[in-house]
């Protein structure tokens, strides 16, 4: 299906976890779009306009609509431009459901964990009671993905679907966390499958040149947690 | 009655969720025939520890043996496993605008409902502006999914009961005729539906569930 017009955009921040799956599910696709950088602190009239419920990035905008909530955008993506490339969800309804199952799990446990950890350091208080909360979750992570994967190597089968954009998109911001608390998650002896994984999905293609490096975001935590202390 | 030879589906629920309802109009709309089991959320089944592991919670939908959980999840996967009957809109535009307000209708209600003062004012505000932009999605319909119930309708159906009761026991009515008229009437319609009619227990003994969850929150702060 052909459109005349193709005008599709994408507000976000590179910073963004929730921003990084639309951008890794429109190049699964091949799709190009225009990249409208927010900046941090201030929200720009578009974003208001086109999300006046959560005023949140990302929002895609295509021809003129606007698509609210990551996972909701992927899967608007997948549905639109459905001949294009392999499908991001999976084809079987169970299949599907356990993916969004796992999704919503890692939205809960992760970014929060992830918010909270990032403002501390090794020897702070609430430091252990947060890190077990992101252990655990990976833990569980680790059970899913041997279900999931089948025998493969991404949660999607041979190549990466819904489940590992939903949870990949957060390993940018682990790595940053590890630094920050000086913990090892991503530890190899705990959770083999997942660090694997983890490699392959940061090594992508599609995911390569939209993940940040754990570096700049820690430099980016850093200068916002003195900038409002000096308040 | 939809139901291939051999499939079984059982519905684990509570009979005041809002989340089990969401499936229990979703099994109707499509016509499945399923076994209900009515959970003791203070003491949980075994059935349902093992099916739903990870959240312990209701509904869990289980069919031919495997589970699945999670309301909105449910309805999406009932929507695809039995293709008659669709609830779900085909333009995958109109799929993400339903898809978005099926959570996002909600905001701010349990926090209206459960604070007071500015943080209540603050809930209302918020549930106001969604509540405008709601409204605009009746706009020329009968229904969010057309001239019949769809994914929508049933995601936000416990609104049609939840707000007025919210209203009731906090004395603060928000959907009014004369300030959205098209969510009014579609929460009469919606109630009124063939398949929503009588699913639900008497709004007397939903009313007083709601008040003594109310209380009980209400007493922990004070």
């Amino acid at each position: 299906m052909a459109a005349e017009k193709n005008e599709i955009k994408l507000i976000g921040a590179w910073n963004s976890p929730f921003v990084m799956r639309p951008r890794i599910a429109l190049n699964l696709k091949g799709v190009a779009y225009e990249m409208l950088q927010e900046t941090d602190g201030k929200k720009s009239d578009l974003l208001l306009k086109s999300n006046p419920v959560y005023k949140k990035i990302p929002v895609l905008i295509h021809n003129g609509k606007p698509i609210c909530e990551s996972m909701i955008i992927v899967e608007y993506i997948d549905e639109t431009w459905s001949s294009d490339r392999a499908s991001i969800l999976p084809s079987d309804s169970y299949d599907r459901a356990i993916a969004r199952f796992w999704t919503a799990f890692v939205d809960d446990k992760i970014p929060n964990t992830n918010r909270k950890l990032r403002t501390l350091t090794k020897e702070s208080e609430e430091t252990e009671v947060e890190a077990e909360k992101l252990t655990a979750a990976l833990q569980s992570l680790e059970e899913a993905f041997q279900k999931c994967s089948k025998g493969k190597i991404f949660f999607g089968g041979d190549d990466i679907g819904y489940l590992d954009i939903a949870f990949g998109s957060h390993l940018a911001w682990i790595k940053a966390v590890e630094k920050i608390v000086e913990i090892k998650f991503l530890d190899k002896k705990k959770i083999p499958s997942l660090v694997a994984w983890s490699e392959r999905f940061c090594a992508h293609g599609a995911v390569k040149e939209v993940m940040p490096e754990a570096d700049k975001l820690v430099e980016f935590i850093k200068a916002r947690l003195s900038a409002s202390s000096a308040k | 009655m939809e139901e291939a030879k051999g499939e079984e589906v059982t519905l684990f629920g509570f009979w005041s969720s809002p989340f089990v309802h969401r499936v229990i109009w979703a099994l109707n709309i499509k016509k499945i025939k399923y076994k209900y089991v009515e959970e003791d959320l203070c003491d949980k089944s075994a059935l349902l520890l093992e099916h739903n592991p990870v959240y312990k919670k209701v509904p869990v939908l289980v069919y031919n043996g495997i589970a699945i959980a999670d309301s909105l999840i449910i309805v999406e996967f009932i929507e695809e496993t039995w293709k008659e009957n669709s609830i779900m809109p085909q333009d995958p535009y109109e799929k993400a605008v339903a898809r978005f307000w099926a959570t996002a209708a909600g905001d701010g209600l349990w926090q209206f409902f459960i604070t007071e003062g500015k943080e209540r004012e603050e809930a209302l505000t918020s549930v106001i502006n969604n509540f405008e932009l709601l409204e605009k999605e009746l706009i020329g319909k009968n229904f969010f999914g057309g001239d019949r119930i769809g994914y929508l309708d049933i995601s936000v159906g416990w609104i049609s009961y939840g707000v007025p009761i919210f209203e009731e026991i906090t004395e603060f009515k928000i959907i009014t005729e004369q300030k959205f008229p098209l969510l009014h009437a579609w929460m009469e319609a919606f109630s009124n539906s063939e398949f929503v009619k009588d699913t639900l227990p008497p709004r007397e003994k939903l009313s007083e569930r709601y008040r003594n969850v109310w209380e009980a929150i209400m007493q922990k702060k004070n």
